[in-house]
């Protein structure tokens, strides 16, 4: 019975918790964070069930209200809606449990506008993977930027001035792709994706399917911080508090990401997208040169939570690239790199939001050996995620790329390769960086570092569990990811 | 030739106004004026919906019994009409959250001019 309202109740729940957040918010402050993991749990909870048990069956479409499609809006729940969905909503469970201490030091009084908030943010979220209409897509993008824009604005000084920039850019971007989907809904008379994909087709080499296909591939690569669209990203991560930071990076990009491979893959269909002009190789290079601007940026950068920020960039290159490439191992490539890149970006956040708790601070050149001592835990976590970013095996970051790798071979493609292997050697530049100042002890100090200062202070016992535990996470999605392919394989298009 | 200009004056009209949208989110240095020139791309994009569903000779889609319902032609589109009232929604609050922001920025920095505030955030 409840199998077939699961993609209702995963996404309402949201809606449902953002209403009584303020509600007992008012009574105790204190009570916001606590309900705020419950929802995210719940919907946790239901969405990795849902996850197993629509593994080996038909997909599910849901319709609201018993209106047929195309009539009415329907969600559909196929294997790759699940997978994402049970993606974001446990990183989102993590992070929030992380975000308690990180909210009571930095923005106190508004704990219930940010909590409320950031369970509509999961339900635009939510919405914009579950949704098969292209309007209602638009919708629920509106609602997630919306929420992501107020989210960004509670932070430092110049936040609400780097959320206004991203409001400017990212509201463009979902003008544009509003505008495409009324030049789809002029050709086919519809907005139901699967009602329209048999219909495209025909219509092949119909400038306004054309330009469609441009201007949503623009306006959600708007979303996704793709390459040169990435001007909103690296200011809004670095001046929003930290827990918006660990919630917004981790997912707010893989979902757009998401969004871009239903579009390409599923609506329009690769043949389609380049019958005029190679789009795929366009948005790839895109891609490509994103990788290593994000890269060789992320080195200059002495604020951690700004390299995180600019290393975002390169990565969610990788999971584009692994799209435009429109062969299997590409496909299998940018979905597991979906999955790893939230877990390694969330822990590496939390341990930027974990060294702000402690130190005040997240500046990469104060950082000395004694952190080493200090906070034996969280750097372990920040070890492994770097290292995982870099791409060492066993750790999940490998497994990805070594996937994507796999696809630019099969698609003779050996640019897309060359830019994996050079900006794999560039994380290491900049991860290392950091990893010798906390492992190795610096000889040109000017004075040794006292033995008192190296006592075990490890941040509270919150923080401190979600960020190892999404640490040992990336172990156990590097060893087990032969599991996480084989479902990963049943979700690839027809056509391929 | 004139014809394709004539008869498509609504678009070209839609496509003036997107210029200009575009044109102050990427040129104004004000930041109101920047947030004026997104209201206006955003209302280009409303008023082309609005078109691609209107005809000529057409009357509101509320059954008439004079009129018949099997002629497609007598009767407008509604769905691209009620979407926008959706998209109509979606601006206002965006517009609200855009001038919440630039209340917040201008209690910072007592200036609203882009140049100016990058100036002090250095």
């Amino acid at each position: 019975m409840i199998e077939t309202h699961l993609p209702a109740i995963i996404s309402l729940n949201f809606l449902v918790f953002s209403v009584i957040i303020p509600l007992f918010g008012v009574w105790k402050r204190e009570l916001c964070q606590p309900l705020a993991s419950l929802g995210t749990g719940i919907s946790s909870v239901f969405s990795v069930y849902g996850f197993i048990y629509y593994l080996n069956d038909i997909p599910l479409r849901y319709l609201f209200g018993g209106w047929e499609p195309p009539v009415g809006i329907e969600f559909v729940y196929d294997g790759l809606s699940a997978f994402v969905i049970m993606v974001i909503n446990v990183i989102a469970f993590f992070v929030l449990i992380h975000s308690r201490q990180v909210a009571v030091n930095e923005f106190p009084h508004k704990q219930m506008a940010y909590y409320s908030v950031a369970m509509l943010l999961m339900l635009g979220f939510n919405g914009m993977v579950l949704t098969g209409d292209l309007f209602n897509l638009f919708v629920f993008l509106e609602i997630a930027s919306l929420s992501m824009y107020a989210l960004i604005a509670i932070g430092d000084r110049a936040a609400p001035f780097s959320a206004f920039r991203y409001l400017i850019i990212g509201t463009t971007g979902g003008t544009l792709y509003l505008l495409g989907v009324g030049f789809l809904y002029t050709v086919t008379g519809t907005l139901n994706i699967i009602d329209m994909a048999p219909m495209l087709p025909e219509f092949a080499g119909n400038t306004a399917v054309i330009t469609a296909v441009v201007l949503m591939v623009v306006g959600i690569g708007t979303k996704a911080a793709l390459f040169p669209m990435h001007g909103w990203l690296p200011d809004s991560y670095t001046y929003a508090a930290s827990s918006s930071s660990a919630l917004i990076a981790p997912i707010g990009t893989k979902v757009a990401a998401y969004v871009l491979i239903r579009i390409m893959l599923y609506l329009f269909g690769i043949e389609l997208i380049d019958l005029v002009v190679p789009i795929s190789y366009i948005v790839g290079l895109l891609a490509c040169i994103g990788i290593l601007y994000g890269s060789i940026m992320a080195i200059a950068q002495n604020e951690m939570k700004r390299m995180l920020a600019y290393s975002s960039i390169s990565q969610i290159g990788y999971i584009i690239m692994g799209i435009s490439l429109a062969n299997p191992y590409g496909f299998i490539g940018a979905l597991l790199h979906i999955l790893n890149h939230a877990v390694m970006k969330a822990c590496l956040f939390m341990v930027a939001a974990n060294l702000r708790q402690k130190e005040g601070h997240s500046d990469i050149t104060r950082f000395d050996h004694s952190y080493r001592r200090k906070y034996p835990w969280t750097m372990f976590s920040f070890a492994t995620a770097a290292i995982s970013m870099v791409g060492l095996p066993p750790l999940a970051g490998f497994f990805s790329k070594w996937y994507l790798v796999l696809g630019t071979v099969e698609a003779d493609n050996w640019l897309f390769l060359a830019v994996i292997l050079v900006s794999s050697l560039l994380n290491a530049v900049y991860f290392f960086r950091v990893l010798e100042k906390v492992y190795m002890k610096n000889p040109d100090a000017d004075e040794q570092i006292p033995d008192h200062v190296g006592e075990k202070d490890e941040v509270p016992p919150s923080m401190l569990y979600s960020t190892s535990i999404l640490a040992v996470g990336l172990f156990l999605i590097g060893i087990f990811n032969v599991a996480i392919v084989t479902v990963i394989m049943n979700m690839i298009p027809s056509g391929f | 030739m004139l014809d394709f200009l004539l008869g498509h004056y609504a678009y070209w009209l839609t496509i003036i106004l997107l210029c200009i949208g575009l044109y102050g989110i990427l040129f104004k240095k004000n930041l109101v004026k920047k947030t004026i020139g997104l209201t206006i791309l955003q209302v280009s994009v409303v008023l082309f919906w609005v078109s691609i569903g209107s005809k000529w000779d057409a009357t509101v889609p509320v059954r008439d019994p004079g009129i018949s319902t099997a002629e497609v032609a007598n009767y407008l589109n509604p769905l691209p009409h009620t979407l926008m009232l959706t998209a109509i929604v979606v601006g206002v609050a965006t517009l609200g959250v855009a001038f919440a922001l630039l209340i917040a920025t201008y209690n910072r920095y007592k200036t609203l001019d882009e140049e100016e505030i990058l100036e002090q955030i250095q």
